[in-house]
């Protein structure tokens, strides 16, 4: 992690301490978690104790202190939402990704999160991948909207790990 | 970007406004609050744009992207003024259409415009459809004027009129006393007259005051506070700097949810926008009174909307709340004297002072003035923003507005006032909104999310829905409210997953009334609200989960199992193929049979079995009947 990112929003909100909630977002939203270091940062350069700022990471829903997976998928958990199966969508999105609410694979695939209210009640089950709204979802939608994503995601690792034994072999051609 | 040193120049260059706009001249406004933007309002953007371009219609036509209009269910909405022809759902391909037939040759497209579900009679003006008729938009009416982004479009609507006139013609103290006598009760949820609010604040000694916007909207299934924001910043903007002047303050924050992007992002501009104009910053338009506006993001807490812990949160800590007394009015941001109300309570400012008080409070009953807006959502036909006068009655809103409950279902219950209000049913429909009747009625209006559920709702699994969200956001600061609503939550979840016992309905109200009186803040003092309304209203369902194992409304899913009746049954396969389980089986033109441990309950089958057969039921309190094998 670049560390003058983080010294560069430190600056950006004059270094006051009371823009704490304030740097710890602008963080979360460049580099998409709150690494280790950067509080280690941003605790020294505001003179803030780091057990403050634990406090304030873990009381706040938005901070996450655990990398976040390359597909993000929020599921609207709001009453309207609920009224209409969203309990459903949650578990169809568990069973597929085989991800729990609030938790990453380990693989870094997939990173699940409940949202209290997305605010378009319209849509009402929403699903949010990477993003994009899936509005008025059922189950076995959700489910093919995911297993289309995943094989992706394979197709996506097979792809890599292919190029990097063509690599290899090249390497080895070099070398010989 | 204009400059206003006095007030003279600001009118001037209203009228320069007003007088460069041609109110014949058509307009496509577009849109594009957030629930639009989900639906696709962008491209929509994108497509009118080209399309303008492309038929050479540029100089013809003005394009205008707003904020919310309201009828969410339609959207992304275009209306094309000065008609006022609605067409809804509109997708990129329509655009040529609607440009072609709307603006070139005058016609309608009639496919695009509104149809009465029951009827299908077609009502082509925005202000006919019965969504629209029946509401008074005095706050939301702007939306659909304005670009949120454009001051010059706030200041053709009469924008910062209302902020001269307190300036250059009103007393802090006849500011504060037109605010008392127009009734006006604050719209975050308590309901606390806020023209007395301000009178504490004023009145406080010290000489930095703040004032504070909350717009921390927790409620799930509440989006009324985001879409003002959204759609009209520059209103709350100058019922700020109004309260400002009023108490004596030179500082004011916008606390605002960082999961609203677009509100904290349109705000952003508004407050540039009138900071390099002169509407903002020192001795603005020449009257002396100074005032800036910053923005805080908030990082997620539910409680966050209850006052002291939105100034805690404010301040860079976690938003744990205070007891009170010492209130924000006294005592408040980083000690000093704080006025803090809602968006929408500070929306109504400019128009109780370009009204006047006596204007205002003939809307509305004796309680409760003005109109409120209501997030109108759940089990209705159209969800959407619903601005109505005090007094309406929850079955006008529900069913002249909302145009009643989807699929013919049966109407069950509202629920009124987020976590923290209750659940009314039928026989309460004819209740009025206002502060005070929701209230004896057992519910509140809170903030104004109005959640409609029908017949296959459960309300015992609504309490507990609301409980295990309450829950969750408790911050545990005190032990009534985070053990209450947890042990009130374990009763619930027991109940709905067939663990319920005998006497757990005593247990539930004994303990929702210990939380009720004894937590320190709003949240612990209103979470019980859901457990009891729903017992007051639905007890019948609370004891058939605990002595019948029964689910009423077939939802919890512990209790019910979906079952195929094999002399109904065709053996298609329609369910066959639907299950994600893979829990049904049964040969073609076979009875096919659901294997019960499988069954994740997900329903997929109940609603692929073609209505011709209908051959899939859902059992509850009765056991399931053993499979039997025959031919289809």
């Amino acid at each position: 992690m670049d560390i003058g990112i983080i010294d560069e929003i430190i600056d950006k909100h004059g270094g006051e301490s009371g823009a704490l909630i304030q740097i710890l977002l602008d963080i979360q939203g460049a580099v998409n978690w709150l690494p280790k270091e950067a509080l280690a940062r941003v605790s020294e350069k505001l003179s803030v104790p780091m057990s403050r700022i634990q406090h304030i990471t873990t009381f706040y829903k938005t901070f996450s202190l655990t990398p976040k997976g390359r597909h993000e998928i929020h599921v609207c958990l709001g009453t309207a939402c609920h009224v209409r199966g969203a309990q459903d969508i949650l578990a169809t999105v568990e069973e597929v990704t085989g991800v729990k609410p609030g938790e990453t694979d380990p693989d870094l695939n997939f990173s699940v999160e409940t949202v209290s209210c997305l605010g378009c009640c319209a849509l009402g089950p929403v699903m949010v991948v990477d993003g994009e709204y899936h509005g008025n979802v059922k189950p076995a939608e959700t489910a093919k909207v995911l297993s289309q994503l995943k094989l992706t995601e394979t197709a996506e690792a097979l792809e890599k790990l292919k190029q990097s034994e063509t690599a290899e072999v090249l390497n080895l051609c070099a070398c010989q | 970007m204009p400059q206003f040193t006095t007030p003279a120049e600001l009118e001037a260059y209203r009228r320069e406004v007003l007088s460069g706009r041609d109110s014949a001249k058509p307009c496509i406004t577009l849109c594009s609050g957030s629930a639009c933007h989900a639906t696709g309002s962008n491209k929509v953007a994108a497509a009118i744009a080209l399309e303008i371009e492309k038929q050479g219609v540029a100089a013809e036509v003005d394009f205008r992207r707003t904020g919310c209009h309201g009828f969410c269910e339609q959207g992304p909405i275009v209306v094309i003024y000065p008609q006022g022809v609605c067409y809804l759902k509109v997708q990129p391909e329509d655009i040529e259409e609607i440009i072609t037939k709307s603006i070139k040759e005058q016609q309608v497209v009639e496919r695009l415009i509104y149809a009465d579900p029951n009827t299908g009679e077609r009502t082509p003006l925005e202000e006919e459809i019965p969504f629209y008729k029946n509401q008074q938009r005095l706050i939301l009416g702007s939306n659909l004027k304005i670009d949120p982004k454009n001051l010059d479009d706030y200041i053709a609507v009469g924008g910062f009129q209302a902020l001269v006139k307190v300036l250059f013609e009103m007393t802090s103290e006849q500011v504060v006393d037109e605010v008392k006598s127009a009734k006006l009760r604050g719209r975050g949820g308590a309901g606390f007259p806020s023209g007395v609010k301000w009178d504490f604040a004023r009145q406080a000694p010290g000489a930095q005051k703040y004032v504070v916007v909350n717009c921390d909207e927790g409620d799930p299934g509440a989006y009324m506070d985001r879409s003002v924001m959204e759609g009209n910043p520059f209103a709350v903007l100058e019922g700020l700097m109004i309260g400002a002047y009023a108490i004596g303050a030179s500082e004011g924050y916008v606390y605002v949810r960082q999961e609203y992007p677009l509100a904290v992002e349109n705000l952003a501009v508004a407050l540039k926008k009138a900071a390099e104009s002169g509407l903002l910053g020192t001795d603005i338009l020449g009257s002396g009174f100074d005032f800036t506006v910053k923005v805080h993001r908030g990082a997620g807490a539910f409680i966050c909307g209850e006052e002291t812990s939105l100034l805690n949160s404010l301040e860079g800590k976690p938003g744990e709340p205070n007891a009170r007394p010492p209130f924000p009015a006294t005592k408040g941001l980083w000690g000093k004297p704080t006025n803090i109300n809602n968006v929408e309570t500070w929306a109504n400012i400019p128009l109780i002072i370009n009204k006047g008080a006596a204007a205002f409070s003939s809307i509305g009953t004796e309680g409760s003035k003005g109109t409120k807006i209501f997030s109108l959502v759940g089990k209705v036909n159209n969800t959407g923003l619903v601005e109505v006068p005090m007094g309406a009655t929850l079955r006008d809103i529900i069913f002249k507005i909302g145009g009643g409950v989807p699929g013919g279902k049966k109407f069950k219950a509202v629920q009124t006032g987020g976590p923290s209000g209750g659940c009314l049913p039928e026989s309460l429909l004819d209740t009025k909104v206002d502060f005070d009747e929701l209230t004896k009625a057992g519910a509140m209006m809170g903030s104004g999310g109005m959640i409609v559920m029908d017949e296959d709702t459960c309300l015992v699994d609504i309490a507990r829905y609301f409980l295990a969200f309450l829950s969750d956001e408790s911050c545990g600061k005190c032990t009534p409210c985070r053990e209450g609503i947890r042990q009130m939550l374990k009763i619930l979840t027991n109940m709905t997953q067939g663990r319920g016992k005998e006497g757990d309905i005593e247990l539930l109200q004994t303990l929702a009334e210990a939380t009720l009186g004894s937590s320190m803040c709003a949240l612990g003092k209103t979470a019980p609200n859901p457990v009891l309304s729903t017992l007051t209203h639905f007890r019948d369902e609370y004891a058939a989960h605990i002595h019948n194992r029964k689910c009423p409304a077939l939802s919890c899913k512990a209790l019910i199992a979906y079952y195929i009746e094999p002399e109904k049954c065709k053996g298609c396969g329609a369910c066959f193929r639907v299950c994600p389980a893979a829990a049904i089986e049964g040969e073609k033109k076979q009875v096919h049979v659901v294997t019960q441990h499988k069954c994740t309950k997900c329903g997929g089958c109940l609603e692929a079995c073609p209505a011709a057969f209908d051959a899939v039921r859902v059992l509850s309190g009765e056991p399931v009947p053993e499979p039997v094998a025959a031919e289809a």
